[in-house]
C-alpha cells in the first residue's frame, strides 16, 4: 500500500517503532562499531587489548541486548510485523546505506587491505593493529585482514544468531539449527584453525584449514601450496587431506541422501551461518519469479562447470609426468576426472532422465560434451588443458567468484537482493548438494493436504526465492535443488501446510490437480 | 469457439479458469471490478501488517494469464441478460456468452445499524476494505481507538491487523467467548483468553445498538446497548458476510440469501452457474451450511464445475469437511464435524485436552452411541489432513484415533509431542466413567 509513509526515520511509528531500550541497546552496538572506523583512519587507541575488547563486547552485547528488548516482552510468535514498512528491510534509504558500507568493506578487504592497515613487513597500523593483540592471544602471531574479517564474521553469527533464536524462540527447530551454525563458525570455522596455528614450527606446517568448509567451496583446497603442505605435514597432514577428499565424495553424498542439503547449508557452513542470522532481516528481498530461476540455475551450474575445470587444471599442473613426487600421474588424474565425469552424466541420463526439465538436458549435455572434448583435445594435439594457462583460471575464479561473487554481492547486497544471493546463483558447494536432493534424497517439504490458502507468506519468506506456494497451493511437495531447508516456509505458514521431512523416495513428488477434501470420485478421476 | 464468461477472480472462479483452460481449448474471459488480479483475500490482513506487499500476496505473475489465454476484464458487471446471454457494464459496453460462472463472493453482512454510512466504519472483505482501513487506521495517532463488532474469523484478523499498529481495540461479541457460535466452549475460552493476552478488549455478551458521528460524518463513537459510549475512530463490521448478488436482482436468475443452485452448481437458467461464496445449495450437502463462505468451498466448487463446463458432468460433493484459521499465535484446524454448544447433535460426545500453556488444545468428538470418531478440532498443534480424512471415512472409532493420535501428527521436526498426555487424559476420563 503505498500510503504508508516512507521516512527515513529508523525509529517511526508503529510497527516500525522501537522502544527505549532499543535504542540504548543501539547506541551501544554503534559506539563499538565507531571505534573500529576509527581505528579505519588510523585514530591510535592506547590499550589495543582493552579497546578491542571493549567494541567487540559493545557490538556483541548491544545486538543481543537489542534482541531481548525486541522479542522477550512478546508473545513467542511469527515476528514479520512492518517488514515491508522498515527502510532498512524494504529497500529503503538504510537499506543503500548500509549495502553500500559493507560493499566498501569487502572492497577493502579484498583488494586494499593496507586502508584497515595491514602491513607486510612491519608492524601492523589502523584496525589490523588493533586485532593484533587478540590475534597474538590465539594463534600467537600479528593479525591479517583474514583475521579481523573473521573475527568480525563470528561476532556477527554469534550476535545475530542470539537474535534469531529469540525472535524464533517458539520453534524448536530453528533454535537447534541456529546453536549448531553458531557452534560450527565459532569452533570449526575460527577458533580451531587459529588454534592450529600454534601448532606450526619450522618443520611442521599446516594450512589454516576450516574442516567445514568443503571443496568446492573452499576451492582452494587442493592448490599446491596446500597439497603440499598437507603432505609435508606427515599423517596428519594427509589424514586432513584425505578427509577433504573424503568429504566431497564420501560423507556429502550420504548425509545429503538422508536429510537433504540443510545438514550443510543451514545447519554447517559458514556462507549460510551469516545469511540465517545476520542476514535473516533480508529474507524476503530474494527475487521470486520465475525468469529469476531460469536465470539461477544457468549460473549456478556455470561456476560449478567453472571451479570443475579451474581445479581439475591447477591440480594437472602441479602433478607431476611420472609418479616419483606424487603417485597420481597427470594423465592418471585427468582420464579419472573425466570417467568420474562420464558416470555421474551416463548415470543420471539413464536413470533419472525423466526429472530432467528442457534446459537441465540442454545445459548437461552441453557442458558434458564441452569438457570431455576439451580433455581429448589436450590428449590429442597436446594444446593447453582447458585452453587457458591454469594460473589464468584460478586467479580468475578466485577474483570473479571468490571476491566478487561470494563477498561483495553476496554479502555486501543482503540489504538490496536479499541475504542468499551467493548461495542460490553462486555457490558451487550448493549445486553439487542440490544436484543431489534434487535426485538422491529422501529430503522433501511436505504439503498437508488442501489446506493451503495461497496466502503467499512461504514464497515471501523463501531465502532461496522459491515459489514455495506454487507448489503448495497444488498440494504438490516442494522438491528444489536449491532449499536449504531453513524451515521457515514451514513456520511462516499461517495453517499448518508445510513440513520438512526426510522420508520415503515413493511419492516424494505427488502433484494433484484435485486437492484432498473434494469428491472422492472426481479426485479419482481426474488425479488418476 | 464457446465463450465462458466468469464473473470474479477469486479463488472459486480462477479456479474454474485454470481447470477449464487445463481440460479444453475454450474461449474464457474473466471479470472484475475489485482488482487486475486474482489475489489471496485470507492474505489481505498481511499487506497492512507488513508481512507482504500487494503482488506478494498476488499467487500468479502477471505473465500467468495471457500465457494461459485467460482474458481479463475490470469492469462491474450491472445488468445480466440471460434471454440475450449478455452481461452489461456500468462503465458501459457489454459482453455476450456461451456459459456463465457466476463466482462474486461475498460482501459485509450488516443489521441495518444507525451510523453505517459514516467515515470510519468498514469491513474486512475486498481490496478496497484493505484500502479503506489503511487510510482509516494508518498509526494511533489517527485511530488511537477502534471498535470491532463480531468476533469471527473476520473480527479477529483486524484485531491482529489494529493491534501491530498499537492501536487500542475493543471487541464486542455477543456470546460469552470468542466465537463460541462455531466452536465449543472450552477451544473458545482459551482463545478469548489469548486475545486478551493480545491487549485487545474483549467484551462478551455485547452488542451494538449503534454507531455516533461526528459533525463531519467521521466515527465519533458507538453506543452499546447496555448504553455505554466507546468513543473511536475506526469501527469494524465483522457480522459476518452474506452472497454477493445485489447486481442479480432485476435478473432471471433464482436468488434466495444468494445463488439458489443444484448440485452440479447450474442455477434456474441453463448455461448459467454458480460457485464460491455467492452460491446457495438447494438442498444443503450432509452437514454443511447451504450458503458456505469458505476459500476451499470455494475452490472445490471451481474444481468440480470445470469438469461439467468440459463435458464430464460432476455433481458438487464435498468429501470431509475441513477448515484452518490462525487466532494471533494459535493455528487452528478442524477435520470432520465439531459443533458449538448451541449447534451440538445430540448424539455428538466430546473429549477435550489442554496444554498447561493455554496455547494449545485439541477437542475430538465422537459418536455417544457407537463411539464413532466424528471430527477433531486441533489448536496450537499440527495435524495431517489425509490421516484424518482415511480415519473418518473408515469410521475409525475414538479409542483408536487417540491411541494414534502421533500418526497425525504435522508439526515442524524437534517440536515437543503430546499424544502421551492426550492418550493419558482420555485414559483417566474413561476409568472414571467406568468406575
Amino acid at each position: 500500500m503505498s500510503t504508508v509513509q516512507r521516512n527515513m526515520s529508523l525509529t517511526g511509528e508503529p510497527p516500525k517503532t522501537i522502544n527505549t531500550q532499543q535504542k540504548i541497546a543501539s547506541f551501544i552496538g554503534l559506539l563499538g562499531l565507531m571505534v573500529l572506523v576509527l581505528a579505519i583512519f588510523n585514530v591510535n587507541f592506547p590499550n589495543k587489548s582493552l579497546w578491542l575488547t571493549a567494541a567487540l563486547t559493545a557490538i556483541g552485547g548491544g545486538t543481543i541486548w537489542f534482541s531481548i528488548a525486541a522479542y522477550s516482552q512478546k508473545h513467542a510468535g511469527i515476528k514479520n510485523d512492518g517488514v515491508q514498512f522498515k527502510s532498512l528491510t524494504s529497500k529503503g534509504f538504510w537499506a543503500w546505506i548500509m549495502g553500500i558500507s559493507l560493499t566498501l568493506f569487502y572492497i577493502l578487504l579484498y583488494w586494499f587491505p593496507q586502508y584497515l592497515g595491514l602491513v607486510q613487513d612491519g608492524d601492523n597500523k589502523g584496525l589490523v593493529a588493533l586485532f593484533d593483540p587478540f590475534s597474538k592471544l590465539l594463534n600467537g602471531g600479528p593479525a591479517s585482514q583474514w583475521f579481523v574479517y573473521g573475527t568480525l564474521y563470528t561476532l556477527a553469527i554469534v550476535a545475530f544468531g542470539v537474535k534469531f533464536i529469540m525472535k524464533y524462540r517458539h520453534n524448536k527447530y530453528e533454535k537447534l539449527r541456529t546453536f549448531s551454525v553458531m557452534f560450527f563458525q565459532l569452533g570449526f570455522a575460527f577458533l580451531i584453525p587459529e588454534l592450529m596455528q600454534r601448532l606450526n614450527s619450522e618443520t611442521f606446517s599446516l594450512p589454516y584449514y576450516d574442516l567445514k568448509n568443503i571443496w568446492p567451496l573452499n576451492y582452494y583446497n587442493f592448490e599446491q601450496y596446500r597439497v603440499d603442505d598437507f603432505i609435508s605435514a606427515g599423517d596428519v597432514g594427509v589424514g586432513l587431506l584425505i578427509f577433504g577428499v573424503v568429504s566431497i565424495f564420501i560423507i556429502t553424498p550420504i548425509l545429503t541422501y538422508k536429510y537433504g542439503k540443510r545438514w550443510y547449508c543451514s545447519w554447517v557452513c559458514g556462507c549460510g551461518g551469516l545469511a540465517e542470522t545476520a542476514g535473516d532481516p533480508f529474507r524476503h528481498l530474494s527475487d521470486k519469479t520465475q525468469v529469476a530461476w531460469k536465470v539461477e540455475r544457468w549460473v549456478i551450474h556455470s561456476v560449478l562447470v567453472f571451479v570443475i575445470l579451474m581445479t581439475t587444471a591447477v591440480v594437472h599442473s602441479y602433478l607431476g609426468d611420472d609418479s616419483s613426487k606424487y603417485w597420481l600421474t597427470k594423465d592418471t588424474f585427468l582420464i579419472g576426472v573425466a570417467v568420474f565425469l562420464t558416470i555421474v552424466f551416463a548415470g543420471v541420463w539413464i536413470f533419472k532422465r525423466e526429472e530432467l526439465q528442457k534446459d537441465a538436458r540442454i545445459g548437461s549435455i552441453a557442458y558434458f560434451v564441452i569438457i570431455i572434448a576439451l580433455i581429448a583435445l589436450h590428449f590429442t594435439t597436446g594444446k593447453t588443458l582447458f585452453l587457458f594457462d591454469p594460473e589464468t583460471l584460478r586467479s580468475s575464479y578466485g577474483f570473479l567468484i571468490g571476491a566478487v561473487f561470494s563477498g561483495v554481492i553476496g554479502v555486501g547486497f543482503y540489504p538490496l537482493l536479499g541475504n542468499r544471493v551467493w548461495c542460490r546463483f553462486g555457490c558451487p558447494m550448493a549445486a553439487i548438494l542440490g544436484f543431489q536432493q534434487r535426485l538422491f534424497s529422501k529430503f522433501r517439504i511436505t504439503v498437508n493436504g488442501g489446506q493451503c490458502i495461497s496466502c503467499g507468506n512461504c514464497s515471501t519468506y523463501c531465502e532461496m526465492g522459491i515459489d514455495v506456494r506454487a507448489y503448495a497451493q497444488k498440494g504438490e511437495n516442494i522438491v528444489r535443488s536449491s532449499c536449504v531447508g531453513c524451515g521457515i516456509c514451514a513456520a511462516v505458514c499461517p495453517r499448518g501446510v508445510l513440513k520438512l521431512e526426510n522420508g520415503p523416495l515413493e511419492n516424494r513428488i505427488s502433484s494433484n490437480e484435485i486437492l484432498l477434501g473434494n469428491d472422492l470420485n472426481l479426485m479419482d478421476y481426474v488425479n488418476q | 469457439m464457446e465463450h465462458i464468461v466468469i464473473i470474479g477472480n477469486g479463488i472459486a472462479g480462477i479456479t474454474a479458469a485454470r481447470h477449464i483452460r487445463k481440460l479444453s481449448d475454450k474461449k474464457i474471459s474473466i471479470i472484475s471490478a475489485e482488482a487486475d488480479h486474482f489475489f489471496s483475500r485470507t492474505a489481505l490482513m498481511y499487506v497492512y501488517m507488513g508481512h507482504m506487499r500487494w503482488r506478494d500476496i498476488e499467487p500468479y505473475e502477471s505473465w500467468f494469464w495471457k500465457k494461459n489465454r485467460l482474458e481479463l476484464k475490470k469492469a462491474y458487471v450491472e445488468r445480466v441478460d440471460t434471454d440475450n446471454k449478455s452481461l452489461h457494464f456500468k462503465e458501459g459496453g457489454s459482453i455476450t456468452y456461451d456459459k456463465l460462472i457466476i463466482a462474486t463472493g461475498s460482501v459485509t453482512n450488516t443489521f441495518g445499524w444507525e451510523g453505517l454510512e459514516l467515515n470510519g466504519v468498514q469491513g474486512l472483505v475486498t481490496k478496497q476494505d484493505l484500502e479503506n482501513l489503511e487510510k482509516n487506521a494508518p498509526n494511533n495517532k489517527e485511530c488511537p481507538r477502534a471498535v470491532i463488532i463480531g468476533g469471527g474469523l473476520i473480527g479477529i484478523e483486524m484485531a491482529e491487523m489494529l493491534r501491530t499498529r498499537n492501536i487500542e481495540v475493543s471487541m464486542l461479541i455477543r456470546e460469552d467467548e470468542f466465537w463460541a457460535s462455531a466452536l465449543p466452549t472450552s477451544d473458545a475460552e482459551m482463545i478469548s483468553k489469548h486475545i486478551i493476552s493480545h491487549g485487545v478488549d474483549l467484551r462478551n455478551n455485547s452488542e451494538l445498538d449503534k454507531i455516533i458521528g461526528d459533525a463531519d460524518g467521521n466515527v465519533k463513537a458507538v453506543l452499546t446497548k447496555d448504553g455505554e459510549e466507546i468513543p473511536c475512530t475506526v469501527v469494524g463490521i465483522a457480522t459476518g458476510v452474506k452472497p454477493n448478488i445485489s447486481f442479480l436482482k432485476d435478473s432471471k436468475i433464482e436468488t434466495d440469501r444468494g445463488i439458489l443452485v443444484k448440485r452440479n452448481l447450474q442455477t434456474n437458467i441453463e448455461n448459467v452457474f454458480a460457485i464460491g461464496d455467492c452460491a446457495q445449495q438447494r438442498i444443503p450437502v450432509g452437514l454443511r451450511p447451504p450458503v458456505e463462505a469458505v476459500w476451499y468451498t470455494g475452490r472445490m466448487m471451481g474444481e468440480a464445475l470445470a469438469q461439467t463446463i468440459c463435458g464430464n458432468p460432476f455433481n458438487y460433493n464435498p468429501g470431509n469437511w475441513f477448515n484452518s484459521a490462525k487466532f494471533f499465535d494459535i493455528e487452528y484446524q478442524t477435520y470432520g464435524w465439531v459443533f458449538s454448544e448451541e449447534r451440538r447433535k445430540d448424539y455428538e460426545a466430546q473429549f477435550h485436552w489442554k496444554c498447561k500453556s493455554n496455547l494449545r488444545c485439541i477437542t475430538i468428538s465422537h459418536h455417544k452411541d457407537t463411539g464413532q470418531f466424528l471430527g477433531i478440532n486441533t489448536f496450537g498443534i499440527r495435524m495431517k489432513q489425509e490421516v484424518f480424512d482415511n480415519w473418518l471415512n473408515e469410521k475409525r472409532s475414538v479409542d483408536y484415533v487417540i491411541a494414534n493420535l502421533r500418526k497425525a501428527n504435522f508439526d515442524p521436526e524437534f517440536f515437543r509431542r503430546y499424544e502421551k498426555e492426550i492418550l493419558k487424559k482420555y485414559q483417566a476420563l474413561n476409568e472414571t466413567a467406568t468406575l
